[in-house]
């Protein structure tokens, strides 16, 4: 079951890699956050502590609507249906994909892992985490770079689950709360963004430079 | 107690400040909270109070070092913003670059920021615990960025955009290096995840998964930090946001990562990794010092100019520190003096942008004669930033070299040298000019109020804080001393 659940926060990877498609970036990285936060309770056969529970439930909640909700606020009125021309193109993002996918792999046979780690688990955790970076660099909507932040914040939550026994349920809230206050903070400058210049494509942003 | 009031007070302020209406009140709120925090600094740093919520929080002499410095830069920036405040006000402006008009923020939401950005730098020091101090790290990104958004045009949305960006995708990969430590101490038995737990049982950490750690954080706080190549967002954003942001950006924020990195490379070097932290931080050092310095040569703006020689400040920080010994210990003491004078010339360059409207060295000429004490700010602040012998700056930049010399790091003190005195030379050609030259018959800033720029409040906290650089070069107070040596003793590093 876990892993059934690993694997398609995997395929949201690929829509988000491979879709022009604002909104069903949107819908990719929300579902993949709302998959990850179910993961802890899932392992555990739905019989977790309340330490567990008020995690999952905060990060799924977060994740899966608050956020994705804020940024559809934030791009009201911007045209940003598409993301017509990315910096690295559709088909090209997919084959990087593959390539980001084989050194995670990669990555996570030469790291010597806890025992008791589900095995696919750091394998898409870094993929999750490279994918997310390679959305920021490649695209230029601030929405869609936004996105990108939220999947690498995905990426760092997943791996953190593996040993999410050792985290402090503060330390844990806190970091949700810091992701909820990066991506407040980003929709009111995207909002800006959208005013000052009617388009939200960081292209844009090219008046600062030596 | 004490010590949660000190994260207490700036908290409190800033929810005041979106409360009260009137300016006037508002403004002396700012300054009552700068200088409770003032005060509060210096009676932890004086009694000393004893860790609490379990360890987390905690102030010893590393703590009670990049404190005080925080408190004395915020209390110089909180009279500044008195006056510029006052003369900025909420009208709407006409850009001085591009001549659109634009508007600022509302200044109950400047100031709430700015007292929030003081609280988290505090939490930030004060953190002992790794996640709480990636938490309050990111928080300060998060209160800050709305103080470089201040003037409402696109440049400075651009800036406050690549900022965001730039540090929360940085800060994230040291997350995921505060993940790779908890894996690493796996095999450790129970372990609390504090800097000092951390170091007493540095031993029985995995060795492979600290350095993925080291390594991640150095690049994820690096990033806050303005090290080369990862400083991107700094110049940007430092030649953007009102002059006090960019003092208070550059000496107490940027110290706060260096701190973040300095307690990571503590563990690192009780558990036998010293060297493999040592060779990163030398190398990020010296590269941010030549990259520095090739953007200084021929600098046209005189803030990016500034911004550019912060990069090159924290070169020296990290390279003090990955020379270790001695090193270590005058890189600390150069934080304090680095921090002091680069605060007080942003203050004096926010002056010479009021009195000259315009950022270009090329078009502001004569600062003596037309701003005489802005001037004389100007050109103490530039010998003191260069390293010139009465300052502070003097005495730190020296420890480090002969740190470097006596660890047998003979090629690391030639290229060393050789970048201050490159970047002394460019600085003059760019900097004395300034202050010197034909002042402009009438300054373009100079229809309404002849001078603008030379009231008590915008003059006096440059003043005071190169006074006390100058002051730490003849001098080091015993108890400062005292401080030094057991800070640097928390990193493996040495005080003379």
């Amino acid at each position: 079951m876990t892993d059934i659940l690993i694997l398609l926060a995997f395929l949201t990877n690929l829509k988000l890699l491979g879709s022009s498609r604002m909104y069903a970036c949107l819908q990719a990285t929300a579902a993949q956050g709302v998959l990850l936060a179910a993961l802890p309770v899932v392992a555990e056969g739905g019989m977790a502590d309340t330490r567990l529970m008020v995690t999952a439930l905060a990060s799924g909640l977060l994740k899966g609507a608050l956020l994705p909700w804020l940024l559809l606020r934030a791009v009201r009125g911007a045209d940003v249906r598409r993301e017509l021309e990315p910096l690295v193109g559709y088909t090209l993002s997919l084959i990087a994909g593959a390539g980001m996918l084989a050194v995670s792999v990669w990555l996570a046979w030469r790291l010597p892992l806890p025992a008791g780690t589900p095995a696919l688990l750091v394998p898409v955790a870094f993929f999750t985490l490279m994918v997310g970076l390679f959305v920021i660099i490649a695209r230029r909507k601030a929405a869609t770079q936004v996105l990108g932040y939220l999947a690498m914040e995905n990426g760092i939550y997943a791996f953190g689950l593996a040993l999410a026994h050792r985290e402090p349920l503060v330390v844990e809230l806190g970091i949700l709360l810091d992701v909820f206050a990066a991506v407040f903070v980003m929709g009111i400058t995207i909002h800006h963004i959208n005013r000052e210049f009617d388009s939200i494509d960081t292209g844009r942003l090219s008046a600062l430079k030596d | 107690m004490l010590t949660a009031l000190l994260i207490g007070i700036p908290l409190a302020g800033a929810a005041l400040a979106l409360a009260i209406r009137a300016d006037g009140a508002r403004r002396v709120l700012l300054i009552g909270a700068a200088a409770g925090h003032a005060a509060l600094t210096g009676l932890v740093c004086a009694r000393r109070p004893g860790p609490i919520a379990g360890g987390w929080l905690g102030a010893g002499d590393l703590e009670c070092l990049f404190l005080a410095i925080t408190s004395a830069l915020f209390v110089a920036a909180a009279v500044y913003a008195v006056g510029y405040l006052r003369r900025e006000g909420a009208t709407t402006h006409a850009d001085i670059e591009e001549g659109m008009l634009f508007r600022n923020a509302p200044e109950a939401v400047f100031t709430a920021c700015l007292l929030l950005f003081l609280g988290a730098m505090t939490l930030t020091i004060l953190s002992r615990h790794l996640g709480l101090l990636w938490v309050a790290m990111e928080a300060t990104t998060l209160a800050s960025a709305p103080l470089i958004f201040f003037h409402r045009h696109h440049r400075s949305l651009e800036a406050t955009w690549k900022y965001l960006v730039v540090c929360s995708v940085g800060i994230a990969l040291a997350l995921l290096g505060n993940f790779f430590v908890v894996v690493a101490a796996e095999g450790a038995g129970p372990l609390a995840m504090t800097f000092p737990a951390l170091t007493a049982r540095a031993a029985a950490l995995q060795p492979v998964w600290l350095k993925a750690a080291m390594a991640l954080m150095v690049v994820g706080y690096g990033t806050k930090m303005g090290l080369a190549p990862l400083h991107t967002w700094l110049p940007d954003a430092h030649s953007e946001s009102p002059s006090l942001v960019s003092a208070l950006l550059s000496g107490a924020l940027l110290n706060c990562a260096f701190l973040a990195i300095l307690r990571m490379t503590g563990v690192c070097v009780a558990a036998g990794l010293g060297g493999f932290a040592r060779e990163m931080l030398i190398a990020l050092g010296l590269v941010s010092m030549g990259l520095a310095a090739t953007f200084i040569i021929a600098q046209p703006d005189y803030k990016r100019l500034l911004a550019y020689s912060s990069v090159e400040h924290m070169g020296i920080l990290s390279l003090g520190v990955g020379l270790g010994g001695v090193a270590a210990g005058g890189a600390l003491f150069h934080a304090v003096n680095h921090s002091l004078v680069k605060a007080a010339l942003f203050l004096a360059a926010g002056n010479l942008l009021a009195a000259y409207r315009t950022k270009q060295a090329a078009q502001t000429r004569g600062a003596l004669r037309l701003a005489p004490w802005t001037g004389f700010v100007w050109i103490a602040g530039f010998l003191a930033i260069t390293g010139a012998p009465p300052f502070g700056t003097f005495v730190s930049e020296l420890t480090i070299l002969r740190g470097a010399v006596e660890g047998g790091h003979v090629a690391v003190a030639a290229v060393y040298l050789l970048l201050l005195s490159v970047i002394f030379v460019a600085m003059a050609a760019q900097v004395l000019p300034m202050a010197w030259g034909e002042a402009p018959e009438t300054a373009p800033g100079a229809d309404g109020d002849s001078r603008p720029a030379e009231a008590a409040s915008a003059i006096l906290p440059s003043l005071a804080l190169l006074a006390v650089a100058l002051a730490l070069g003849c001098w080091i107070p015993g108890w400062l001393a005292g401080t030094l040596r057991g800070a640097a003793q928390t990193v493996g590093g040495l005080w003379p």
